[in-house]
């Protein structure tokens, strides 16, 4: 190796290293390090028999099947559950079959939300101990599963749905799954 | 300090707050299990908290899932068995102990391959520093030529 070479490599080694770091932390400004990726993408539901609070009770995997659906975990202590749920009513006025999960959340206390907010759920299980939340790996509410005519989860969205989210990450989703043939 | 004793106990008793602050208290029908719970709320993480272990983190789905492997450990489970089981519900990411695969190699193997990377460099440039020849004693003619540079006939090797 001539000095030269040896020289310019010395030198550049710190230069390169930068760059890499600097494209890591670039990559690093982009990604929400809060959200996890769920463990049972593409896999079905759990088994549970759960109390409904609507017409359904109780509530099992098999209520939740025969369409592509969403199934809703909030809570009526959760504020950003507030802000979602007039979007959860419009989505499910113009169509999309709604299944929610009342997380760690009081009966009474759920009621009283529908009457005031509507009801936008076809399903509504009452989670009160957090169980199925916790075999749903739920770690935060509001999260929804897009889940297919089977009962197969396809997608978690961690945090509200609003028209943004639900135009990109679940339209382009639920079209493919209906395109699917079954 | 007019009551030695008595402030004492209270410096004792406010120390005492955060290990008060632990929690839930469960009931274990052997201290065998009791002992592997604390193992296993010390390895596992909270989903919730990006840092913290569900022993030390007082959300409530930390509690939830300290329920979870009380129960888990009643109902006869393994430490493995119970660390999949949430692995299965929460990824990979509840675990402070990442199984060894494809993805975690580097993970793993990271941190050797850079001690083993710095001790291959050590080891070049120490030899490289033990093959540089010493400096050739000046032969006669150079001495001579040396002593004409500096002007200085006299013989320099004495």
């Amino acid at each position: 190796m001539s000095p030269g070479l040896k020289l310019s490599l010395l030198l550049g080694a710190p230069v390169v290293g930068f760059f890499v770091l600097l494209g890591f932390l670039a990559a690093g400004l982009g990604r929400d390090p809060s959200l996890l990726p769920s463990a049972l993408l593409d896999r079905p539901l759990p088994g549970f028999q759960e109390p409904g609070l609507l017409d359904i009770d109780p509530v099992t995997p098999a209520d939740l099947t025969g369409q592509v659906s969403l199934l809703n975990v909030w809570a009526t202590w959760c504020p950003p559950c507030r802000e979602e749920m007039p979007y959860l009513v419009a989505l499910a006025e113009s169509g999309v079959t709604i299944h929610g999960l009342a997380y760690k959340d009081d009966a009474g206390a759920v009621r009283q939300w529908l009457d005031h907010y509507g009801n936008p759920f076809r399903t509504l299980m009452n989670d009160a101990d957090g169980s199925l939340g916790l075999d749903l790996g739920v770690y935060g509410a509001p999260e929804t599963f897009l889940l297919d005519a089977e009962g197969v989860i396809r997608y978690r969205h961690v945090g509200i749905i609003d028209p943004r989210v639900w135009e990109e990450d679940f339209l382009p989703r639920i079209r493919a799954l209906e395109e699917e043939p079954s | 300090m007019r009551y030695p004793s008595l402030s004492l106990a209270l410096l004792l008793l406010w120390l005492a707050g955060p290990a008060l602050a632990a929690i839930e208290v469960y009931d274990f029908s052997d201290p065998a299990l009791e002992t592997r719970y604390y193992q296993l709320i010390e390895i596992l993480r909270c989903p919730k908290c990006q840092n913290q272990n569900i022993k030390d983190s007082n959300a409530p789905l930390s509690a939830d899932l300290r329920g979870r492997v009380h129960e888990m450990l009643e109902a006869g489970h393994s430490d493995s068995e119970i660390v999949e089981a949430l692995v299965d519900r929460y990824g990979t990411f509840i675990t402070y102990r990442p199984p060894l695969n494809a993805l975690t190699l580097l993970l793993w193997f990271g941190p050797l391959l850079g001690v083993l990377l710095a001790g291959f460099l050590v080891a070049r440039w120490i030899r490289h520093n033990q093959r540089q020849t010493p400096v050739e004693a000046l032969t006669e003619a150079e001495r001579q030529r040396l002593a004409v540079v500096l002007g200085n006939d006299e013989d320099l090797s004495r």
